[in-house]
C-alpha cells in the first residue's frame, strides 16, 4: 500500500484488483485471498510435498517474523510505559505493559476527534464512490455505444494521474469553491471527501467493470419479461449481485483516503479540529523529544481499522460471485 | 443520439466482438441510459481531475507566488520561464536522479523480493504459508504514516532498536549513530520501509500466477531432470509475463510518486534538502516558498514522465493480448 494500500498504495493499496480485473472472473480475485486463509481451495491441495523442504519452510517462517515485527514492535512501544522507553528501554518483551499511552493521545491530544474525522471522511468516499463507479461501470460495461471504448482508456489513464502533482491546482479550487460554498473550501472536510472522489473513482470503475460484465444478460433479460424497468434491474438485481465485488473495491477506496497524508496537510491548514490521523500523529514529533509511546499508539490506532477492513473482504472476496449467479 | 450509436441494436444481436455482458442497446429512449449512469462519475472527474490538470499546465507558464494570489500584484506570463529556469537549475536534475534512483531501488528491490517469496512460498507447509501471507498482508495493511513512524523508531539514533542491538553486538560506533544524517543511507531507509509495504502486492499477485501455471508442465520439467533455477527461467519467467509486466509498471507508478514516507522519515526532504524527490520538491517549491508557478511545473514534467511510463504499460498490454 504507498502510500498508500497503497496504497496505495496506499497508496500502497489501490493495486490488488489490478491482477482480478483484467481477468474479468471475481474468481481471480479471490485465490489469493483464499491462500491467505489457509488455502481450502486448489492452492492447498496442489502443494503436496509436506516437510520435503526444511529450508525453505524455515526461511519462510524467518522472513514472516521479519516482516511481522516491525507491527509488534509498535503494539509493544505503545504499551511500554514512557519512562521506560525514554530510559532506552529496548528489550524484545516485557510484561511490564499500561495504557497510558493510548490514555495520553486519547485525552491531552483529542485523538478521538482526529480518528472520527478520518472515518466520516474515508466513510463518505466509500458510500459515494462506489456509487458513482458502480453506475460508471454499469454504463461501461452492459451498454454499447461508440465511445465506450474511449472511456475506458480515458478511466484507464485518469489512475495514472499523478495525484499528487495536482495539490497547487486543487488547492486554490478549493479556495475558490470554499468562497462560494463553504462546506466544500480548505479547512473543510469536504474538501478531502471531494479530492479522494475524484481519485478512487477510476480504479473502482477499473476493477468492477469485471465483476458487473460478469452477471449473465439472461438475468436481466427476464427481468425486462417480468416488467422491470432498466434502473429497476440494476439498483434491486445488479447491485445485489456485485455487492462481493463492491465490498473488495471499496477496501482501497477506504485505505487510500484513510492514509492520506499530502492532501490533509495542504487543506487542512488552520482549523485544527478538522484535522485527520495522520497530521495528528505527525504533530507528535517534536525536534527535541519525540514522544515514541504516543506516536505509536496514535499508529496503532490508526493502523486496526485497515487491519479489520483487509480481514472482513478477504471473506467476501471468499464468498465470491460466481455462486451467486450460478444458484 | 441515434446516429451516434453503431451497435447493431435488435434482439440477440450477434456482438462484434465477443465480449461478455456487452449488451445490444434497445430502441428509443434508453440510448440516453449509460449516459445518465455515467453522470455522477463524470462530472466528478471532468471537475477534480481533468480541470485541475488543465489548471496546472496554464499555472506553470505564469509567475505566481502569494503576492498574486492575494491579488496583490499582476500576474505575469512567463512562456516556458519556469521550465528554462528548472532545466538550468542544477538542484532539479539532483532531485530529478534521486527521484529515479530511489525508485528504481524501489521497484527492483520490491519485485525481487516478491518474486523470491512468491517462489518460495509454493515449496512450503500450508501453515507456513498462512503466516507468511499473514505477516505480508500486515505489512501491506499499513498505512505509510504508521508505517514509516514505526521504521523511524527502530532506526532512531539513541532509543532506537537496531542501534541498541548493534552495540551489544559489539559495534560500538553504532551508538547515537543517525540514519537520517547523511543522503544515500537516508535514502536506503526510506526504501526499505516502501519495500516492506510494497512486497505484499508482488508476492501475493505473482504468487497467483504461479499457482495458475499447469502443474503437469512444472511436474513433465522435474521429470525430466530441470532444475529449480531452470524450471524458473524457461517455465515461469515466460509463463508470468503478461502479470510481471504490470507488477513492475505499477510498482514503478508508485514508487516514483512516494510522498508521505520521504516527507515524514527525513523530515520534509533532508537536511538541506538532499533527501528531495519530485513530488515533495513540487510541494515545497508551492507551499514553503510560494512559487506556485515553478512548482506547477516540476508537476508538469512529473506527470509527462508518468504518462510516458502508462503509454508503455497499454503498449505492453496491448501486446500481450488484453483486451479492453
Amino acid at each position: 500500500m504507498s502510500t498508500s494500500v497503497t496504497a496505495g498504495m496506499p497508496d500502497a493499496g489501490a493495486p490488488a484488483g489490478r491482477s482480478a480485473a483484467p481477468s474479468a472472473t471475481p474468481a481471480a480475485g479471490a485465490t489469493p485471498a483464499s491462500t491467505v486463509r489457509g488455502g481450502p481451495g486448489a492452492g492447498g491441495a496442489r502443494r503436496r510435498r509436506a516437510w520435503k523442504n526444511p529450508g525453505s519452510n524455515a526461511a519462510a517462517l524467518l522472513v514472516a517474523v521479519v516482516v511481522a515485527f516491525p507491527l509488534y514492535w509498535m503494539v509493544l512501544s505503545a504499551l511500554r510505559p514512557r519512562a521506560a522507553i525514554e530510559a532506552g528501554d529496548a528489550a524484545l518483551f516485557t510484561t511490564d505493559l499500561t495504557l497510558d499511552s493510548f490514555v495520553r493521545v486519547l485525552t491531552v491530544n483529542d485523538f478521538g476527534r482526529f480518528f472520527l474525522n478520518s472515518l466520516v471522511v474515508a466513510v463518505a468516499v466509500v458510500v459515494l464512490s462506489t456509487i458513482c463507479a458502480f453506475l460508471a461501470s454499469v454504463a461501461l460495461t452492459r451498454y454499447r455505444f461508440r465511445s465506450r471504448t474511449t472511456l475506458l482508456v480515458i478511466v484507464l489513464i485518469a489512475q495514472m494521474v499523478p495525484i499528487e502533482a495536482l495539490t497547487i491546482p486543487l488547492f486554490f479550487l478549493f479556495r475558490n469553491m470554499g468562497a462560494n460554498v463553504p462546506a466544500i473550501g480548505l479547512n473543510q472536510l469536504g474538501s478531502l471527501v471531494l479530492v479522494h472522489l475524484a481519485f478512487s473513482i477510476p480504479f473502482a470503475v477499473w476493477m468492477l467493470r469485471g465483476f458487473v460484465a460478469a452477471v449473465p444478460v439472461e438475468l436481466e433479460e427476464a427481468a425486462r419479461i417480468d416488467g422491470a424497468k432498466s434502473f429497476r434491474f440494476v439498483r434491486s438485481i445488479l447491485f445485489p449481485l456485485v455487492f462481493p465485488g463492491v465490498v473488495a473495491v471499496s477496501v482501497f477506496s477506504f485505505i487510500s483516503t484513510w492514509n492520506d497524508f499530502l492532501f490533509a496537510k495542504t487543506f487542512i491548514i488552520s482549523a485544527q479540529e478538522n484535522q485527520t490521523l495522520p497530521l495528528a500523529i505527525l504533530t507528535f514529533f517534536k525536534d527535541d523529544q519525540n514522544d515514541w509511546g504516543a506516536i505509536m499508539a496514535g499508529s496503532v490506532i490508526m493502523t486496526v481499522p485497515v487491519l479489520i477492513f483487509f480481514v472482513l473482504v478477504q471473506r467476501h472476496l471468499v464468498s465470491g460471485l460466481a455462486g451467486a449467479v450460478k444458484g | 443520439m441515434t446516429s451516434l450509436t453503431t451497435a447493431p441494436p435488435g434482439p440477440g444481436a450477434t456482438p462484434a466482438r465477443p465480449r461478455r455482458g456487452a449488451r445490444r442497446s434497445r430502441t428509443g429512449t434508453s440510448r440516453l441510459e449509460p449516459w445518465v449512469y455515467l453522470l455522477p462519475a463524470a462530472a466528478i472527474l471532468i471537475g477534480l481531475l481533468g480541470y485541475p490538470l488543465y489548471q496546472l499546465v496554464v499555472t506553470s507558464f505564469y509567475d505566481y507566488r502569494q503576492a498574486n494570489v492575494t491579488g496583490g500584484a499582476p500576474l505575469e506570463f512567463l512562456g516556458l520561464g519556469n521550465y528554462t529556469q528548472l532545466l538550468g537549475d542544477q538542484k532539479f536534475w539532483t532531485v530529478l536522479l534521486n527521484t529515479t534512483v530511489f525508485a528504481a531501488g524501489c521497484v527492483v528491490a520490491t519485485l525481487a523480493l516478491g518474486s523470491a517469496l512468491a517462489v518460495l512460498a509454493t515449496r512450503v507447509n500450508r501453515w507456513v504459508r498462512s503466516v507468511l501471507f499473514l505477516a505480508a498482508l500486515g505489512a501491506w495493511a499499513t498505512p505509510a504514516m504508521t508505517g514509516s513512524a514505526v521504521w523511524l523508531f527502530l532506526f532512531d539514533p539513541t532509543l532506537g532498536l537496531v542501534n541498541k542491538t548493534l552495540v551489544n553486538v559489539g559495534l560500538s560506533g553504532f551508538a547515537g549513530h543517525s540514519w537520517t544524517a547523511e543522503k544515500w543511507p537516508a535514502f536506503a531507509l526510506v526504501g526499505a520501509e516502501v519495500v516492506w509495504c510494497s512486497f505484499p502486492f508482488v508476492l501475493v499477485t505473482v504468487y497467483a500466477g504461479i499457482l495458475a501455471i499447469p502443474s503437469e508442465l512444472l511436474e513433465a520439467a522435474r521429470l525430466d531432470g530441470a532444475s529449480m533455477p531452470r524450471i524458473a527461467r524457461s517455465i515461469m519467467v515466460p509463463m508470468l509475463r503478461p502479470i510481471i509486466i504490470i507488477v513492475t509498471i505499477q510498482s514503478i507508478i508508485w514508487d516514483f510518486k512516494v510522498f508521505t514516507q520521504i516527507y515524514v522519515m527525513t523530515n520534509g526532504g533532508g537536511i538541506g534538502g538532499q533527501n528531495l524527490v519530485l513530488n515533495v520538491y513540487s510541494y515545497q517549491q508551492a507551499f514553503a516558498s510560494n512559487l506556485y508557478g515553478l512548482g506547477s511545473a516540476i508537476g508538469v514534467v512529473m506527470t509527462l514522465l508518468l504518462l510516458a511510463i502508462t503509454l508503455v504499460y497499454l503498449r505492453l498490454l496491448r501486446r500481450s493480448g488484453e483486451v479492453l
